[in-house]
């Protein structure tokens, strides 16, 4: 069944490939490994949010019987403070001690029994009170370098950034409607079902294998290699099937420890996170704190916008207030701007990627501000967008021109879409919110390895693991190159020592990406094949031609099977630092109810428009988006990382970190417009972040026009909600 | 540490003798003792769901249930839900609606739903909706699971 | 997870010799959804599990002139019986929303009960229905009401020889029905913010209250029975202000705290807005003929 685009595979819904194995339970992912004489490795981890640590004493733990080995920081050839803590832990949680035993039973019996002295230091836990002068300070190292100059200073914001264009005094001068309003927004989880997890041996022959899920193979082997000091050459990292990463697991955690142990004792070594060891161990979404300005004439037109953005980066510095502050205003045309960014870190888990990191958060601001003027102005929110929205040639104001982009097209789509034409409903508090966002998308190094069997089916060797279904929709770019079914594509994600370097599965990059070395691989065995055809019919080469699916010349025609049994073997291998991502943009609307007598928001209906550029696996494209939708979900209402008096996490147990069930939420519409990105032969934008971007603020417009509150802070929950109400 | 117990169940429609410790959940023993690792640990408390299996007929988090507590019992894992014919209809439609993308809590909603269907086998989307609360899925966000069960639901009304 | 033994019970008297042998280093083992969890966590230290399912009197639900809930009887089964759906409804509700569909498949009153939580979801129905608990001991069996059984967070009356064995709740009157309902952040799978039981009695001709049985759940120490509350309510009028005079006084013995659930200020609240709509829901279904 051919596409609508006049592509035969692209665009279709085939099964996937790694589909039966995982629907019987087949697929091995990471902690899903036993091998005999396996060892099970536990860490020790900091009951203190910040705290020095004045002796360590792991006797008893290892006079326990079953223990095998115990390591720390100085263990480590390379120092690598947020594996193991160095003379200082920054935040409950924060790994200290390793140690390896042989069930996990005993091995969580040793940890008891390991003795640790500590001098508990006071924590700071909240951004607002981070950036004061007065504020307790992490990192004696630390000093802000601030527009590119160090001052010198112990201090908790590690970086500040700016962006500055025009004169904004002169655009807020300019402007009938000025709003100013202060956001927060709360430490989150990326939230993946499947813990980290990590298994090692070490070979007497020097060569440390890796099995592990992660979004990176080959960042696995380059930290590992990095802090055990050993070549990468002899690191291998087999990734098994992921249990989902959304930016989470493009790092390590217990990968170096596991292997330190494998390798001082000789025995393969599983080490596999708890559930609460994930909240309290791995680096969770910075929380945010937003003051932003817009101002706007009265017929719509955004003047100047003005932000400070305060990201906390958790115990180190690193968090993503770079990436919010290129996002939060590519949508729209701003002729003044100023943006000052900073890192802030505070006594939490460093803080990671989590699905557009940083952009979520500058978005929610940048949409709320938006969506006041409009009311302000009694304009419509989405006209106000088409008016003020960016088309291919205009500047995102931090600076860059956006090529060919989709941003109006999906301000179109949701305007005619019977989601925005029906009422919204009265009778009860509802409310209708719409907002839009952007992620930049990556591209960067993919290799893939591609083998055309004797019965015309192709082997697809690639280093990019697969979260989501890109192994399928790679296989569908190759087929489609080949003239081939999908379903002739065999497709099998391999250890690096099997492939050539491949970038992380993140960033959205992948189906571009991983997909554009997949095409080349493909036209070069097709070159590779017309050439043993040549010699076959004895021709000259530029009389064979490939078309369709044929390989012909003016006597001969043959399918890519009967060519196959011709020419194989036939490989083509490709590597290459790819470029030419698309930026993307989505618009959400969103339908809430709340309930006035108990502050509880119901999404009653959820609509979100996207460029996916070209969609190859369609379904798996509108999973994304919902899957990013509903995350939004749970970001808005009900997530939160809860912290008590002394810095420490008080709910870190999917009971009380309240992520939506299935019970909590609607079928979430997609619409997907297709503006193909020239960068990629068949037009694919990155689809996997953009959808997390725009929900924070939909949802929160919507609740604010329901209850006639401006909400600025989140998780909208039921006490914040009957506090805007007045009713507590 | 405690003397192994001796334990003798059925799973899957086989019979099956194992030996575990009583602090060994049937989780653990199911993926650590017998290689069934389809069922999964995402939390280890009763909150996720992706360790469901079916024990005389009901869904259970393996997870809140001790290995001993397997003697004399009828277990189902993901491992047995597919037959040498094929794939349960709940398992085709997964695929056809594209209902996982990780696929880790795959197993853990078949083995849920596969109850639901075998209790009542024309649920409204509320209903599906209500009994699949305590599986938890980070990826798809729900829509097409409920999609594949409602679909499978027809299936399995058809087929009787 | 700390080891322990297990020892799976055949016979009631058999429990009650492990439980008088081994004492405090004994847990009675049921459903085990909230007890597996606890002892993985290291918040009930366990020598022996008696697991008791293997006990008959413990699994018995049976209906003859008043219901019989064997403390180890599994949700499911109760929210599934006849008698319970038709007779005692709020028992539905409540065992229907404990933890999902896999807890309710093990997960029991019974265990709900002696877990002892303020939020537990079944105690205020058990109050407003007016359930007393049998228990067994070495001395034989004794008998309390359900609204005297749990002490403080997860503390009962129970000796660490005691056990009980099941609960029994009379017949309901003609003209009477009861509702159970919680405030959770989401829709399901959450611990109650606050729990809210009724049971009423109105006149033929439902036009007056005979008597009510109001219970709260996560405002107190224990789940609550509302006497106040519910006292006011005799031979007043079915109508808003009898209901709000109710739940007044329901919302004057709530002393909720605040914690990561919710706030003090918020459940207080929601004492009232949860009384009001648990008397209307034993009102509606008695008026449906339900």
């Amino acid at each position: 069944m051919a596409s609508g685009n006049g592509y035969k595979v692209v665009g279709t819904r085939p099964i996937r490939h790694d589909g039966v194995d995982k629907v019987t339970g087949h697929a091995k992912y990471g902690a899903d490994l036993n091998f005999p004489d396996m060892l099970f490795g536990k860490i020790l981890r900091s009951p203190h949010a910040h705290a020095k640590i004045v002796s360590i004493d792991v006797s008893r733990a290892l006079a326990h019987p079953g223990v095998k080995d115990i390591v720390t920081s100085k263990d480590l050839p390379t120092l690598s403070e947020n594996i193991l803590a160095d003379d200082k832990v920054f935040y409950k949680g924060h790994a200290i001690v390793g140690l390896a035993a042989v069930d996990v039973h005993t091995a969580e019996e040793a940890l008891s029994l390991i003795d640790i002295e500590y001098e508990v230091l006071p924590a700071v836990t909240d951004v607002a009170k981070a950036i004061r002068e007065d504020s307790v300070v992490l990192h004696q190292s630390l000093t802000t370098n601030t527009l590119g100059e160090k001052t010198g200073k112990p201090t908790n914001i590690g970086s500040h950034v700016r962006h500055q264009n025009g004169d904004v005094e002169a655009g807020f001068a300019e402007a009938d409607v000025v709003v100013e309003r202060t956001f927060t927004t709360q430490t989150v989880h990326q939230g993946y079902i499947e813990p980290i997890t990590a298994t090692a041996k070490y070979n007497p022959d020097g060569e440390l294998t890796v099995w592990t899920s992660t979004q990176g193979a080959f960042n696995v082997r380059q930290q590992v290699a990095g802090i055990l000091d050993r070549p990468a050459s002899k690191v291998k990292v087999v990734p098994l099937e992921i249990g989902g990463g959304f930016g989470g697991k493009t790092t390590v955690y217990v990968a170096p420890v596991a292997a330190l142990l494998a390798m001082r004792t000789g025995q393969i070594v599983k080490m596999t996170m708890t559930r609460d060891e994930v909240f309290e161990g791995t680096g969770p979404a910075p929380a945010t704190l937003i003051r932003l300005k817009m101002g706007a004439t009265k017929d719509g037109r955004i003047t100047a916008a003005d932000t400070d953005l305060f990201y906390e980066g958790g115990a180190y510095p690193g968090s993503a207030v770079g990436a919010g502050a290129n996002c939060m205003f590519a949508a729209y045309k701003i002729p003044n701007l100023k943006i000052d960014g900073f890192d802030v870190v505070v006594n939490k888990p460093s803080s990671h990627a989590y699905r557009a990191p940083g952009a979520p958060n500058s978005a929610f601001a940048a949409e709320c501000v938006i969506d006041e003027i409009c009311q302000k102005l009694d304009l419509d929110p989405l006209e106000f967008r088409m008016i003020n929205g960016a088309k291919e040639g205009d500047r995102n104001p931090i600076g860059p021109r956006h090529g060919k982009i989709g941003y109006l097209e999906t301000v179109e789509a949701a305007q005619t879409h019977d989601h925005y034409q029906v009422e919204v409903g009265n009778g009860k508090l509802r409310g209708r919110g719409v907002a839009s966002g952007y992620w930049g998308n990556g591209a960067g190094r993919s290799s893939v390895n591609l083998t055309v069997n004797q019965d015309g089916t192709i082997m697809l060797l690639e280093g990019s693991t697969d979260i989501g279904g890109t192994r399928t929709s790679i296989a569908m770019q190759a087929a489609e190159v080949l003239g081939i079914a999908a379903e002739d594509v065999r497709p099998a994600v391999v250890d690096t020592n099997s492939i050539g370097e491949t970038g992380v599965t993140g960033g959205s990059r992948t189906t571009h990406a991983t997909g554009l070395v997949a095409i080349r691989a493909a036209e070069s065995v097709i070159e590779q094949m017309k050439e043993k055809l040549a010699d076959h019919w004895e021709v000259n080469l530029n009389q064979v031609d490939f078309s369709d699916g044929t390989f012909l010349n003016s006597d001969n025609q043959i399918s890519f099977k009967e060519a196959a049994r011709i020419c194989s073997p036939v490989v083509g291998s490709v590597t290459e630092s790819t470029t030419g991502a698309g930026g993307a943009f989505g618009t959400h609307v969103v339908d809430v109810e709340v309930d006035e007598d108990t502050g509880k928001v119901e999404v009653l209906r959820y609509t979100a428009v996207q460029d996916v550029g070209t969609a190859i696996h369609p379904s798996y494209a509108e999973g994304q988006i919902q899957g990013g939708a509903v995350q939004g979900i749970g970001w808005a209402l009900s997530e939160e990382y809860v912290y008590d008096q002394k810095g420490q996490m008080v709910n870190a147990s999917f009971l009380d970190y309240r992520m939506p069930t299935s019970y909590d939420t609607p079928m979430v519409e997609t619409v997907m417009v297709e503006v193909p990105n020239p960068g990629h032969p068949f037009g694919v934008r990155g689809v996997g972040e953009v959808p997390l971007v725009p929900p924070l603020a939909a949802i929160a417009n919507a609740v604010s026009r329901a209850i006639g509150v401006r909400m600025t802070h989140l998780p909208m929950n039921p006490v914040s909600v009957l506090k805007a109400l007045n009713k507590i | 540490m405690s003397r192994k117990a001796h334990v003798q169940t059925q799973i899957n429609g086989e019979n099956v003798e194992f030996l575990c410790e009583p602090r060994q959940s049937m989780l653990e023993v199911l993926r650590d003792e017998l290689d069934l690792t389809g069922a999964k640990e995402g939390c280890n408390n009763g909150n996720c769901g992706a360790c469901t299996i079916i024990v005389d007929g009901r869904p259970v988090d393996s997870c809140c249930m001790l290995g001993v507590e397997a003697e004399g019992k009828e277990v189902q894992t993901i491992e047995g839900v597919a037959t040498p014919e094929g794939l349960h209809p709940l398992q085709q439609k997964f695929l056809e609606h594209a209902a996982l993308q990780c696929g880790i809590c795959t197993p853990g909603f078949i083995m849920n739903s596969k109850a639901l269907l075998e209790e009542n086998s024309n649920p409204t989307e509320k209903e599906v909706r209500f009994w699949l609360a305590g599986n938890l899925c980070r990826c798809t966000g729900y829509d097409k699971i409920v999609r594949a069960v409602l679909d499978a639901a027809e299936i399995t009304r058809a087929n009787h | 997870m700390q080891a322990f033994d297990y020892v799976a019970a055949k016979s009631l008297s058999e429990a009650v010799d492990l439980l008088t042998k081994y004492r405090d280093q004994a847990r009675i083992l049921g459903g085990g959804t909230d007890l597996i969890v606890q002892v993985r966590e290291n918040r009930r230290p366990v020598g022996v599990m008696v697991d008791i399912k293997g006990v008959p009197e413990v699994n018995t639900l049976s209906y003859n002139g008043s219901l019989e809930i064997g403390a180890s009887v599994p949700c499911y089964k109760i929210y599934s019986n006849r008698e319970v759906k038709s007779k005692f409804p709020a028992l539905v509700d409540a065992t229907s929303i404990i933890g999902g569909v896999q807890i309710q498949s093990r997960a029991s009153v019974g265990g709900n009960l002696c877990n002892a939580s303020p939020a537990a979801d079944s105690i205020p129905v058990l109050i407003v229905l007016g359930a007393q608990c049998a228990i067994e001991g070495p001395s034989g069996e004794r008998s309390i009401a359900v609204e005297d059984f749990c002490t403080a967070p997860g503390q009962t009356v129970l000796e660490s020889n005691e056990l009980l064995v099941k609960l029994v709740i009379p017949t309901p009157a003609p003209n009477a029905s009861s509702f159970y309902l919680r405030f959770i952040p989401r829709n399901e799978m959450d611990i109650a913010v606050v729990g809210a039981g009724a049971a009423v009695e109105l006149s033929a001709d439902h036009q007056t209250f005979v008597s009510a049985r109001i219970a709260l759940g996560a405002v107190a120490p224990t789940p609550l029975f509302a006497a106040a509350a519910s006292s006011v309510l005799a031979g007043k009028p079915v109508s808003d202000e009898s209901i709000e005079e109710a739940c007044e006084a329901a919302k004057g013995i709530a002393t909720p705290i605040s914690d990561m659930r919710g706030t003090a200020a918020q459940r207080t609240h929601l004492v009232g807005v949860l009384t009001r709509r648990a008397l209307n829901g034993a009102i509606n279904r008695i008026k449906e003929g339900n």
